[in-house]
Parts: C-alpha cells; sequence; structure tokens
C-alpha cells in the first residue's frame, strides 16, 4: 500500500463538531481509549455476524461467526474495564447497547458494509493486520489489564489476519471476476487505514504514560506486511484516495447507525430481557 | 462452495495419541483447508495437531465386499493373543 502522508490538523483544528462531547480530562481519557479499543471490536465483530447463515460455505460460515465471537469476547473485556474505569455503574452490556451513535468510538474502517466476500476480507486484513500489530504493543502496557486483554486477543487477532491474507492473495489471485472484486473491496477501505494511525492529543497523552500505543511504532512494519500480501496477490497498492478520519471523535459514517438499530433494538425495547 | 474438493480431517487430541479422523470440509487447497478444519473441529478445544488428506486419495474397500473381505476372520478366535497366563505383576498388556 502506497505509504500516506501524516495526518496534520491545522493549530488550533481539535476536529471537534459541535456535537462532539467535551475533551475529556485526565481521569477521562483512559475511559476515552477503553471505547476506543472496545467498540473496534465490538462494531466488526457485529458485521462479521451479519455473514452467519449467508457466507459462501459452511466452513466460511464458522470462520467469520469464530472471528466475530473472538472481537465480541475482546469488546466485552474492554467495555467491562471502561465501565469500571468510569465508575458510574456502567457494564459492557450498558456501554454496548445503551450508547447512541454520536458516542461511539471505533474507527471508520470497522463500520463499513460488507459488501461482497472480498470486500469482507480486504476490511479484515486491512484492521486484523493493525490490530494484530497493536495489541502486541499494548501487551507492555503500563495498564496491567490492557496489557493482558491485549496479550489474550493478540493470538487471536494473528488468526485472523492470516486467514485474511490467504483469502486476499486466492481472491487478488484467482479468476479476473474474484480479482475485480479483491480490487474493488480494497479500494473501497484504503482510505480509512490512514485513520488507524492517527495520534491526537489523548492518545500521546496515554502513550507518554505508557498506557495506550502509538501506532506510529509499528506503521512500517504495517505497510511492509500489507505490501507483501499485495504482492503475492499481483495487485498493485489501492491508488491514493483523500484520508477519511472522525471515527474516534464520534464522526461516523451513515453505516454505524444502521448497524446499532440491529444490535441494539432488542435490549433497547426489552431493557430487562434474560434468556 | 460447490466446486471446491473435499478433504478428510484428522485430529490429535493430545501428545501421544494418534490423529483420528473427525469428518471433512470443503476447501480450494490444503492451506485454507487446515483453516477450515481448524475453525470446525477444533474450536471447542478438541485438538493439539491437525492433517487433512484430499478425500480423491483415499483408497476405501467395497462395501459389496464385505462378506469376502471380513467374514473370514470372524470365527479365528485363535489369532488373539488370549490364551496366555499373564503373569501377575504385568500391568497394562
Amino acid at each position: 500500500m502506497a505509504s500516506t502522508p501524516p495526518i496534520d490538523l491545522p493549530s488550533g483544528v481539535t476536529g471537534a463538531g459541535a456535537f462532539d462531547t467535551p475533551a475529556p480530562g485526565e481521569g477521562g481519557a483512559l475511559f476515552e481509549y477503553l471505547l476506543r479499543l472496545g467498540d473496534d471490536a465490538l462494531v466488526l465483530g457485529q458485521r462479521l455476524g451479519e455473514w452467519c447463515g449467508h457466507a459462501p460455505s459452511v466452513e466460511v460460515d464458522l470462520s467469520l461467526a469464530n472471528f466475530a465471537l473472538d472481537l465480541i469476547g475482546q469488546a466485552t473485556l474492554f467495555l467491562n474495564y471502561a465501565g469500571e474505569v468510569e465508575g458510574k455503574g456502567r457494564d459492557g452490556d450498558k456501554l454496548a447497547f445503551h450508547r447512541d451513535v454520536l458516542d461511539f468510538r471505533n474507527c471508520l474502517l470497522v463500520e463499513q458494509p460488507n459488501g461482497d466476500f472480498a470486500q469482507t476480507m480486504a476490511r479484515q486484513f486491512l484492521f486484523s493486520a493493525w490490530q494484530r500489530r497493536l495489541f502486541d504493543h499494548l501487551a507492555g502496557s503500563a495498564d496491567a489489564t490492557i496489557a493482558a486483554i491485549a496479550a489474550k486477543a493478540a493470538k487471536e487477532v494473528a488468526y485472523h489476519e492470516e486467514l485474511a491474507a490467504e483469502w486476499v492473495i486466492r481472491l487478488g489471485d484467482g479468476t479476473g471476476e474474484s480479482r475485480r472484486r479483491m480490487i474493488d473491496g480494497l479500494d473501497w477501505m484504503a482510505r480509512f487505514v490512514p485513520e488507524l494511525f492517527e495520534a491526537d492529543d489523548l492518545l500521546r497523552f496515554l502513550a507518554e504514560k505508557g498506557i495506550a500505543a502509538d501506532p506510529i511504532a509499528f506503521r512500517a512494519d504495517y505497510e511492509a506486511a500489507v505490501a507483501r500480501v499485495l504482492a503475492e496477490a499481483g495487485l498493485e497498492p489501492p491508488p491514493a484516495q483523500r484520508p477519511i478520519l472522525g471515527g474516534r471523535r464520534g464522526h461516523h459514517s451513515e453505516h454505524l447507525g444502521h448497524l446499532l438499530c440491529a444490535m441494539q433494538f432488542l435490549p433497547r425495547t426489552y431493557p430487562e430481557a434474560l434468556w | 462452495m460447490s466446486d471446491w474438493p473435499l478433504w478428510e480431517v484428522f485430529v490429535r487430541s493430545k501428545g501421544g495419541l494418534s490423529h483420528r479422523h473427525v469428518g471433512s470440509v470443503h476447501a480450494p487447497d490444503p492451506e485454507i483447508a487446515l483453516r477450515h478444519a481448524r475453525d470446525t473441529y477444533t474450536r471447542r478445544m478438541e485438538g493439539v495437531s491437525l492433517w487433512v488428506v484430499p478425500s480423491a486419495q483415499i483408497t476405501a474397500s467395497d462395501p459389496g465386499e464385505d462378506a469376502a473381505m471380513f467374514d473370514p476372520a470372524a470365527d479365528k478366535v485363535y489369532r488373539h493373543p488370549t490364551f496366555y497366563t499373564i503373569p501377575d505383576g504385568v500391568k497394562h498388556i
């Protein structure tokens, strides 16, 4: 993948819109960061769950459901911890099912629609390759809980990256049609990659304390890994596009609202429902 | 996918035991067959090692020839080593 320029916002511009929540103080920074980690996993897990019963084969159906369950497990751990840190009595379920779209802090990549199988695998590869490197770094976090979750999840995500890479290679290097679909899928997703490497004040603040991982540390490694897989797939790096940012501040694409409607409907309609 | 070949899956449940046939998966090639086997048959900690073999490579006995293949062994009890006296001190035989 072509390396994209670093993101520099003009001084004084925080990217905050009128509907942004106020910038968190020191105490809120960890909570916000945990929402980012948890929401990435939650939203992608929900997206992958949409494939259940619709995948190209029963084996692929299971692979995608396994990915989804891994991710929802990670989300549960991160969001439960976020609720603990916040200290207002909210747990992971409350944060997942009773928050509105503007309060979600996931990156835009994970909320993109599944499209066809190639588009789903393009998204999965670009995200898992990033998440794996992130978790490898977070396994050494100064926050013991984050370190423990990341160390456990890194193994799951390593498998996600490997399997997704296998499919990028097979579809890219497959038939004319599979190749065209993989190129389209990568073109769709590539503009959301720069956001993964955006380091805002909050991230830098926590990275200085050794709690968060600054993704700049593994950007070159990520780009090299993506380039290797694309080369093996016989694909050109996707053409450079204008990066689209904003998920970490609650500026989401239209797709997230629809996803949350499906995900949150039941617990919001029947708040005390048990099964 | 209907045009993917079939692979037989063998799982070793723990070190020291043999691989055991557990079922089959469809996959386009051996690497994906291993992934599919992992996702289908080891998601509840069933194994520590996996083999996949193209189903087409297995030569099977003909059920129509069962009688000739297997019946002659039925009355050869002397082939079982059960007529020896085992010394008391010997265990696990």
